[in-house]
């Protein structure tokens, strides 16, 4: 008992001010890479760098369309490595998460040089390309209740739909002094009828698709639903195939992207408090500013 | 011992009883060797006898070269510092191989994989039943070449697991799973109780099965390492390295000490934040609160050192094929340097803090034991096994990176409670230390990577990684175009699975959560 108490005298406080005061991280922190379409002139050696094909290219009739996927993205910093034109580059930025599953792809259009490199950069255009279909989240009006219901005081019922236990590590560490999630109000409950949040991370697999829709139907409404990482978006590196069905929208509406492979506990804290209108969205497609780009 | 006395696989080849074709030592790591169908049985055995262990069984699909199967049997030995990979023929008209479960239970999960997965029929196995693939999945054999890794398969619509029924007054049952109480990984526990004692425990593992061995064949070699840290989010660096040495090994090339050094430096890094994460979540699931808090706090500070040396908290995206992807700088190891020191006093005090209490000694001793004996024949990996008297540790019989330069002890128990195996992760923290702080001293400059050349087809190598849990194998066949033709990862949590269905017997239910704490398997490694 006496090492109990005189450890805790000597322990100062050691949980973190953010999200009341700047997130001190690491010097060496790989966050999200930006990228500076205007001198931008060659997006080959990136895409072909990239390990989950966040960053495509595809020419046709002398135009090249290049499409960034912040939620495919898992942040190992292979493109800026190999673009050596600087046109590419790796912040510490971590505050990704979004409403829209549009707003973390980014596609840009340029004419294609007869060497094969870009030309001058006719646009660039944030959204989902046409024709994908994902399930329709909460309309604005059931979000502003969202806030008044849950803003204050808020259970999450944590799903693993099948990671690879990375981000369940950084979700498991939420609750540790250091994050201390509680302080904010918010507590993980042991069961989806004691939820309002599901915080799922993926990809879905085909054997984790129907304890994911039946967790999701046993939470009472009104409930929110956050998908954590890049396989929770998209399917990560895994992609679609045989086993898995991909992103978690694929199985159950939802309403906000944590980008990260995992996220760091900071940037779970933002996406979990954006989806209660306790934080505001901070990027659109790893562009920090407050208005979407237009074509 | 001299060198020649970590060479015994030379002389049990004359003695093993039956005639291994072929035998020869591909690099420093492997002796390769075929054996005839007919002849398996009889070779595992008289390997088993000779004190071989068997460590995997992996099949692989040849029918476009060869119109055949190939059946890898990998045993490792004491006294020897190589591997043996034996390889027998299996023809695609006649799809059955000779069961070894009966005699080496440790490859029940595995020969049964093989029959979910190649549509291999296992001859002789005792529990036949699907394990990999559910139940109800329709007939498919996905790691067949001639299975499109992006089939959209139907519905299922297969009949579900049929569990061991719980018959018997005031007998009865507790499912629980997939989705769990708490923030862990899904996987079905079916208990059954007689009042608190669990008379036995049927797990159903593979939910989070999503076809990760298919995927490396569809992934150029510099992409796959992303994939192969992607298999146990806690393992990150322990795979990536496996993998890693697989490249290098099938590429005929040395890394650069510096590379060595400093893969060692990472690899105890991963080890010790899971151990002392495992300290404190062992004390929390008895209630020691206290305990937990103090733990995951020198955890962060550890996991801060992780990104400040590689840029990620669980150490991604620095391990390459040749060495690492960046350098460390004087400050950086600086950093590092001084963060062990401050850490060290921590563990200190969080031991203390751990041991000045009698009730949680009281809730972690006798609890959840797995005997040696049982240990050893279910052939149970890592801090599990090390627990209960299995004297194995990787990083001493083959030595990989730099462990050869450095001193260290393996910490072996027989007990094999759950008190036991805290006390493994506790003696492994300070073993971890005393490496760390060995190689720094040693850490002179020089190049961190070279580059590895474009791999011909057809080139083939083991990676062997003892991963903070146990023994990590990865086993890579080379393709055309930079491609892989096959990978095979083996993470201990296969192995050890087992061991807490042995481990809880006779255990009361709230004592599950623990007992299962002290191994901490990876779902997401066993289901890949």
């Amino acid at each position: 008992m006496f090492h109990i108490f005189k450890k805790a005298a000597q322990t100062h406080l050691v949980t973190i001010g953010y999200p009341h005061a700047p997130a001190q991280i690491p010097e060496n922190f790989r966050g999200a890479p930006v990228f500076d379409f205007a001198t931008w002139r060659d997006a080959r050696p990136a895409a072909e760098a990239c390990p989950t094909g966040a960053i495509v290219k595809g020419d046709s009739a002398g135009r090249r369309r290049v499409t960034v996927d912040y939620g495919l993205c898992i942040y190992c910093g292979q493109c800026a490595e190999a673009d050596d034109s600087g046109a590419v580059k790796i912040t510490r930025n971590f505050e990704l998460a979004a409403r829209e599953r549009g707003d973390l792809i980014l596609t840009a259009e340029y004419p294609v040089e007869p060497d094969g490199s870009q030309g001058e950069l006719i646009g660039v255009a944030c959204g989902r390309p046409s024709g994908a279909e994902m399930l329709e989240p909460l309309t604005q009006k059931v979000q502003s209740r969202i806030h008044e219901v849950l803003g204050r005081s808020l259970a999450i019922r944590e799903v693993d739909a099948g990671s690879c236990n990375g981000c369940e590590m950084e979700i498991g560490a939420l609750n540790n002094p250091v994050y201390d999630l509680e302080r904010l109000g918010i507590h993980f409950v042991a069961s989806p009828r004691h939820a309002d949040m599901l915080l799922v991370t993926g990809p879905v697999t085909r054997n984790m698709e129907l304890a994911l829709l039946k967790t999701y139907r046993a939470t009472p409404a009104p409930k929110i639903v956050v998908a954590v990482g890049a396989c929770g978006i998209s399917g990560g590196i895994f992609g679609m195939n045989y086993a898995t069905v991909g992103g978690v929208d694929t199985v159950v509406p939802v309403d906000v992207f944590i980008p990260g492979c995992p996220p760091r506990p900071h940037a779970l804290l933002h996406g979990i408090l954006l989806a209660l209108g306790r934080m505001e969205q901070r990027a659109i497609a790893g562009i920090m500013s407050s208005s979407k780009p237009s074509l | 011992m001299t060198q020649s006395s970590f060479r015994i696989f030379d002389q049990i080849r004359d003695c093993c009883g039956v005639a291994l074709e072929r035998w020869h030592q591909a690099n420093d790591v492997e002796i390769r060797a075929d054996a005839t169908l007919p002849d398996v049985r009889d070779m595992v055995a008289g390997l088993i006898l000779n004190g071989c262990r068997l460590a995997s069984i992996f099949a692989e699909d040849r029918t476009a070269a060869s119109d055949d199967f190939l059946i890898y049997y990998v045993f490792d030995h004491m006294q020897d510092r190589r591997f043996l990979v034996v390889r027998t023929t299996i023809p695609s008209d006649m799809p059955v191989f000779p069961s070894v479960a009966a005699e080496v239970p440790a490859v029940n999960w595995q020969e049964r994989e093989i029959q979910d997965w190649f549509g291999l029929v296992a001859d002789g196995h005792p529990n036949p039943r699907r394990v990999a693939l559910h139940d109800n999945w329709p007939d498919i054999h996905p790691l067949r070449k001639d299975f499109p890794f992006d089939t959209v398969l139907p519905p299922f619509e297969g009949e579900q697991h049929v569990y061991r029924p719980t018959l018997g007054e005031g007998v009865f049952q507790i499912p629980v799973g997939p989705v769990h109480a708490g923030i862990i990984e899904p996987g079905h526990f079916n208990f059954a109780v007689a009042g608190e004692p669990i008379l036995y425990l049927q797990l159903r593992m593979f939910f989070t099965h999503k076809g990760i061995e298919k995927r490396f064949e569809q992934l150029p070699v510099n992409r796959a390492v992303y994939l192969a840290e992607s298999i146990s989010g806690d393992s990150s660096f322990s795979h990536g390295t496996a993998f890693c040495q697989a490249i290098e090994r099938a590429a005929q090339i040395e890394i650069p000490v510096r590379a060595r050094r400093m893969r060692t430096v990472l690899l105890e890094l991963e080890r010790i934040y899971n151990h002392v994460g495992d300290i404190g979540a062992i004390a929390n699931d008895v209630g020691f609160a206290v305990a937990n808090a103090h733990a995951s706090r020198l955890r962060e500070s550890i996991l801060a050192m992780n990104e400040e040396l590689s840029g990620s908290r669980l150490l991604r995206g620095i391990v390459c094929p040749g060495g690492l992807r960046h350098d460390w700088n004087d400050r950086q190891v600086e950093c590092c340097r001084e963060s062990l020191k401050s850490s060290e006093q921590e563990f200190v005090d969080l031991m203390q803090i751990v041991d000045s209490s009698d009730s949680t000694r009281d809730r972690l001793e006798r609890t959840g034991i797995l005997h040696p004996d049982k240990a050893r024949d279910l052939g149970i990996v890592g801090v599990g096994g090390r627990a209960s008297g299995v004297d194995r540790d990787l990083r001493r019989d083959h030595p990989y990176a730099a462990y050869d330069e450095v001193s260290f002890e393996v910490p072996v128990y027989q007990e094999g409670d759950v008190l036991r195996r805290m006390r493994v992760r506790v003696d492994e923290v300070w073993q971890s230390l005393r490496i760390i702080k060995q190689i720094l001293t040693i850490l002179e400059p020089g190049p961190n990577r070279v580059s590895v050349p474009v791999l011909p087809a057809d080139c083939v190598a083991l990676g062997a990684v003892e991963g903070w849990r146990g023994e990590i194998l990865h086993w890579i066949r080379t393709g055309a175009n930079g491609r892989l033709e096959r990978c095979k990862i083996k993470d201990p949590s296969l192995n050890n699975w087992p061991a807490l269905v042995e481990a809880v017997q006779g255990n009361i239910v709230p004592d599950f959560p623990v007992i299962n704490k002290s191994f901490n398997l990876s779902y997401s490694g066993t289901d890949r």
